[in-house]
This record gives structure tokens, C-alpha cells and sequence, in this order.
């Protein structure tokens, strides 16, 4: 299958200047690819730093050294040295993003919210809206709460709106961070089903997964991020 | 024809001097069509410096301001005659102030304040200015019987939203904003947050804020530029530096906002 992602010779740290310029290396040399169809389980324990690459496949972190290549716009874009507009626009198009935060302005509808990434590409607020009344559906959010801004919903509800918001701009490239946590068995199944959707149209997949269950039934295969920290092999 | 992807804004080497104390010094950057550049940094770090002499309101000590005309190519903001760059700066070009009576007439009708924008442009038909001002204050979400009403008998956000539509009537391009969400409770925020990202959107504006807020920084703006003693000290995308910062300021900044 065709690579739509490679990250080569990665490497970052973080330096915190505010603690006494203390730098902490997280990984050195990081290989990593994606082809379409492929959905790979970024794994290690808590705290081994899978979210944070995830954060710099998505160009949200810097990288302090190597190239990260996305397939955008019928070319190659590095994103770790790309402009903010080609970054942007590489999101925009190219790469969804389901992170655990819902960042958003308060008061617009959870319609609207999920609906925006397909207004963003140019498709009639109509037909956008009618797409993000199908995967609220699918996803269990009351129809009478659809009209409400999300920050007023729980946890769970935040998180499905937020998968919702993720899922309906057929990316070819998706990251996950941890789409399944605090779900019940039943909306589980849904991003199951979802994600298995994503993966036949050809999507590029990485994804975060906290549990077994979730990874075997979706994973083409996994990615153990532990092997690349810094003094991992001393 | 200006290209989506040319600069509408350059401004290359901007250096501002209060005698032997800088304002800011050596600012280059540039801005596209639609796109919202964040400006941020504590009290005293040049940005509301910076924002006027981009914005032609203080002839800056040294640099450049290239803004590209609708009829005239791009031009050289200081090297314009007078009444070329007023003519910009009340049609193009727009400011909203932190404080709406800095940028509003208090003692003329909320109206007149939209019409009177319209009246500097050359337009003189009372019925089309009226209907356009009407329309506007809808866009603001201000209830059309209060176009007669001064604006002194609004609240502040009323206030600041009719400061807004004051500004957006004559279509401009680029629009300066010095903490446009400065003096308002939160609720208050949020819906004028929520109002000024739609229209950004919708009339493709090309936007720089001033904020101190890091919070509305990162729901507007596409890019930021972190100021501290008058100089940027990083920039970039905006989810970038405020998740990633590089630079010891940036990282205190960053580090000091109260988590709610």
C-alpha cells in the first residue's frame, strides 16, 4: 500500500527553561511509517511518551532533529520544517487530529462544531451539517442537545463529539489519542465500526489504546515507542 | 488582481525608539488575506507599540509597512500622501479598540456611528445608510430599535460589538484589534469571541490581535508572535508555542496561566 507517512531520524527533547534549563531527552531516532490502509497502535506504558509523539506527527510539538514527511496535496511535506500555512493547510486536507481536549469557543452548537471541518472544505453547510446529524447519531449524542455547546455535556459526550468532529472529513491520514477511553460497550462498538470504515476507504491510521480488546479488533499493526527512548538500549 | 497566496501585509525591520527606550525594534513579518496573527506578551512589551505604527497611527523610528492596494499595487504605508493613507485607513483598513468610547462617537445614535463610515467613503443616500447600518447592527446581534439609541446607553459589549460593525461596514481587508476582549466579563467574551470568528471566516479578514490573554489567542489566531522588551522572541504556529514552547519567556508565560 502506498506511504503516506514517514518519520525519519526523529529525535526531541524539551529544555525548561523556568527549572533551572534542565533538558529532558525523550527519543532518539525514531523510525516510523504509515501506508493507507494501515492502522498501527502506538504502544507503551503510561508515561513513555506515545501522546507526545503523536503531538509531533501532528506538527503540535517540534521536533529537535530528524524529518517528519507527510503525503499532502500530491507531493511530500516536511513537517518539521514546513511554514505555519503549509502546516495548517496540511491539517486542514490532510491529517485529522481526535485528540482527549475539546478546545473550543463556548456557546457554538455541537452541530456546528462537528460540522466545521467539512465547511472548512468547501462543503455547503447543508450537506455538512446533514453528514454531522448522521455521526451524532451514530455516536448516541440526544438530539436535543445538539443545539447546546459541548462544554456543557460530560466527559463521554465531550469525547464522542469530539470522534464525531474527527471522523467526518474522510482524512487519508488520522491519529487517535485514545478514541475509546471512557466509552461504554456500546459507542465502543460505533468507533470500532467507524474506524474500520476509515481503514477500508484507505485511511493511514495511528492510534493510542488503552485497552487490548480495542487493538486487537482494529490493529494492522503496533508501534512500540519504549525502543526509541533515550537510553533505552544503554 | 491580488493572489490568495501574495502578502497583504509586509512589514520588514520595524523599529520603534522613544528616545534611548525601545518601543519595538526589528519586527518583520507577513500577513495573507484571512489569515489572524496573535500578538502576545505581558504589559509593556511593545505590542500595542507595534500595532500602531503598523497600523499608520506613529511613523515608525525605522523600517518598512508594505500593504498591498486594491487599485494601487503595494505601497509603502509612510511613503503614501496624507490623505491616500486616511483614505486607507477608514475604508481598508480598520482598528478596534480595547475601549469602544476610544473608537465610538458616545454622543450620536448607534446609527450614526455605523453610517458615519459609510458618510466618509462618499456615500450619501440616507435610506441606503440607514438599511446598511440596521443590517449591520443584526450582524452584531443587536436588536434593530436601538439604532437611534446613544451608544453610552449600552452595555459594554454592546458597546464593543457596535465598535465592531462600526468598523466591518465599509468592507475592509485588514483589521487591527488592541485586546478587543479586554474589558468584558466572560460570558460577554465568548460571544463576542464567537462573533468575531465568524465574521473573520466569512469575510475572509485578515486580522492582527493584541491580547494578553493566551486563551483568546489560541481560539482566533492561525499564528502568534510572543513580544518581550520590545522585540518578538518567538513566533509561529499558534498551538506550536503555546504547547511547545522554545524560549524561556514563552515557557514562563506559558507555565503561569491558572487552570480552571
Amino acid at each position: 500500500m502506498s506511504e503516506m507517512l514517514h518519520a525519519q531520524n526523529v529525535s526531541k527533547s524539551f529544555t525548561l527553561h523556568t527549572q533551572g534549563s534542565v533538558t529532558i531527552p525523550v527519543f532518539n531516532d525514531i523510525e516510523f511509517s504509515l501506508s493507507a490502509g494501515d492502522c498501527i497502535a502506538l504502544t507503551g506504558e503510561s508515561g513513555s511518551g506515545k501522546s507526545t509523539f503523536m503531538r509531533m506527527l501532528y506538527a503540535n510539538y517540534t521536533c529537535s532533529n530528524g524529518s517528519i514527511n507527510v503525503r499532502h496535496d500530491g507531493g511530500w511535506l516536511d513537517i518539521t520544517t514546513a511554514s505555519p500555512h503549509a502546516i495548517l493547510d496540511m491539517r486542514k486536507r490532510t491529517m485529522g487530529y481526535v485528540s482527549q481536549f475539546l478546545r473550543v469557543i463556548p456557546r457554538v452548537p455541537t452541530l456546528e462544531i462537528v460540522a466545521e471541518p467539512l465547511v472548512a472544505l468547501g462543503t455547503s453547510r447543508a450537506d455538512a451539517t446533514a453528514k454531522a446529524r448522521g455521526l451524532l447519531t451514530r455516536l448516541r449524542i440526544p438530539e436535543r442537545l445538539w443545539q447546546l455547546s459541548p462544554l456543557t455535556f460530560s466527559g463521554g459526550e465531550q469525547q464522542r463529539v469530539n470522534i464525531a468532529r474527527g471522523f467526518i472529513a474522510d482524512y487519508p491520514v488520522m491519529l487517535l489519542d485514545e478514541p475509546t477511553a471512557s466509552l461504554d460497550v456500546d459507542n465502543r462498538a460505533t468507533v470500532l465500526a467507524l474506524i474500520e470504515e476509515a481503514k477500508s476507504r484507505g485511511a493511514a491510521i495511528a492510534g493510542i489504546f488503552h485497552d487490548h480488546e480495542t487493538r486487537d479488533a482494529v490493529c494492522t499493526g503496533s508501534f512500540d515507542v519504549t525502543s526509541f527512548k533515550v537510553g533505552a538500549n544503554d | 488582481m491580488t493572489k490568495m497566496n501574495d502578502p497583504l501585509l509586509r512589514v520588514d525591520n520595524l523599529t520603534m525608539m522613544y528616545g534611548d527606550r525601545i518601543g519595538c525594534k526589528g519586527v518583520s513579518f507577513e500577513l495573507r488575506p484571512g489569515e489572524v496573527l496573535g500578538i502576545v506578551g505581558e504589559s509593556g512589551s511593545g505590542k500595542s507599540t507595534l500595532l500602531r505604527s503598523i497600523s499608520a497611527q506613529q511613523e515608525p523610528t525605522k523600517g518598512r509597512v508594505e500593504y498591498q492596494t486594491r487599485i494601487d499595487g503595494t505601497r509603502d504605508v509612510y511613503e503614501m500622501s496624507e490623505a491616500q493613507r486616511r483614505l486607507l485607513m477608514r475604508t481598508d483598513w480598520a482598528f478596534v479598540h480595547q475601549n469602544p468610547r476610544d473608537g465610538l462617537r458616545m454622543n450620536v445614535s448607534a446609527g450614526a456611528n455605523i453610517g458615519e463610515r459609510l458618510m466618509a467613503v462618499g456615500d450619501r443616500h440616507y435610506g441606503n445608510i440607514r438599511s446598511s447600518a440596521d443590517n449591520w447592527l443584526g450582524k452584531v446581534e443587536i436588536a434593530s430599535e436601538r439604532l437611534d439609541d446613544l451608544p453610552s446607553t449600552f452595555s459594554g459589549g454592546m458597546q464593543q460589538r457596535l465598535q465592531i460593525a462600526r468598523n466591518l461596514v465599509t468592507s475592509p481587508r485588514l483589521v487591527f484589534m488592541d485586546e478587543p476582549t479586554g474589558g468584558l466579563d466572560v460570558s460577554v467574551q465568548a460571544r463576542l469571541l464567537d462573533l468575531l470568528r465568524g465574521l473573520v471566516h466569512d469575510l475572509n479578514l485578515a486580522v492582527i490581535i493584541v491580547t494578553h490573554d493566551l486563551a483568546v489567542a489560541r481560539l482566533l489566531s492561525h499564528r502568534l508572535m510572543v513580544m518581550q522588551q520590545g522585540k518578538v522572541i518567538e513566533s509561529g504556529l499558534t498551538d506550536q508555542v503555546l504547547d511547545d514552547p522554545q524560549h524561556a519567556y514563552t515557557q514562563l508565560l506559558v507555565s503561569s496561566i491558572l487552570q480552571n
